[in-house]
């Protein structure tokens, strides 16, 4: 089921990325520099403007996946990777969307494991890439077994 | 003021203890993030769903792990930056973020990077691959050609 989803898309969501939001997540990670919120740090900084830290990105809009559906339980953020081409700039709008980039199994100690692989990327009004973000989702055999498949 | 760029393979940057995770640090971050499962934050529905107590946003302790790299954004950014979830991270547990540099070259740092518990056990670890900005990036030319 997970296999014939490989390719499938959200349609594009614009983000505004906003000043607010990205102080309130650097407090969050407690990471309050002031390159990310301070205007005038921003601006005598080398990107003469605030950027948001590596890991806002998951605060953003990127948009649902038609026809996706993932089990509530027994699902397992097994890993991330984030890649950039520049940081994000405060106030810049980004086109965000996702997709189901990869479905494989493999069968280990706890049974027949599935790898779900969402990509999310972010790109600029010109369709430049700003960052992209996979995430690998461990499915365990009991709960594929339970979504019947 | 030091620099990244000084860093020899085998350096570490500043070693990060936080402080014990609290159940405000993730209520702040379920906040923030938008991630509101109730795992991270109520413990009825952590116990519900067979843990312990509530556990710790995975990306909030990769957030924080990112931070080691703030002090050198003068410098360059993080361009990879690849994580393996290794166990999980509960309440009053003590964590200690850490990178060393593995490999160098004139643009490009590779880090490994680690979260470890109070019982030295790694929480997450993987890689962080540091891009050092070239002298004229980010110039008023180069902005322009970001459309930004």
């Amino acid at each position: 089921m997970f296999k014939e989803a490989i390719g499938t898309r959200s349609t594009v969501i614009k983000n505004t990325v906003e000043r607010g939001a990205v102080k309130k997540f650097a407090v969050a990670i407690n990471d309050l520099a002031p390159i990310y919120y301070d205007e005038e740090a921003g601006k005598n900084s080398r990107y003469q403007r605030n950027i948001a830290p590596p890991t806002f990105p998951v605060t953003l809009d990127f948009g649902t996946i038609p026809n996706l559906n993932l089990p509530a339980k027994g699902l397992i953020h097994g890993e991330q990777i984030f890649h950039y081409e520049r940081p994000i700039f405060v106030g810049e709008e980004v086109y965000c969307y996702t997709e189901v980039k990869d479905y494989y199994e493999k069968t280990g100690s706890n049974g027949r494991m599935g790898f779900l692989v969402i990509r999310r990327e972010g790109l600029d009004i010109d369709q430049n890439l700003i960052f992209s973000e996979d995430r690998i989702l461990i499915i365990n055999e009991a709960v594929r077994k339970g979504m019947g498949f | 003021m030091t620099y990244i760029a000084d860093l020899q393979p085998g350096d570490s940057l500043s070693t990060i203890e936080l402080q014990p995770v609290s159940r405000i640090d993730l209520i702040k971050y379920a906040g923030a993030s938008g991630d509101f499962n109730p795992i991270h934050t109520i413990d009825d529905e952590a116990k519900k769903a067979g843990l312990p107590g509530i556990i710790a946003h995975g990306m909030w302790t990769m957030g924080n792990l990112a931070k080691l790299f703030t002090p050198y954004v003068e410098e360059g950014f993080i361009q990879d930056f690849a994580i393996r979830f290794k166990g999980m991270v509960f309440i009053d547990d003590r964590i200690t973020l850490k990178a060393t540099l593995l490999d160098h070259n004139s643009s490009e740092m590779m880090f490994e990077v680690a979260a470890i518990n109070q019982h030295q056990k790694e929480v997450m670890n993987g890689s962080v691959k540091f891009l050092r900005h070239k002298i004229s990036e980010f110039s008023d030319e180069s902005i322009g050609r970001m459309n930004v």
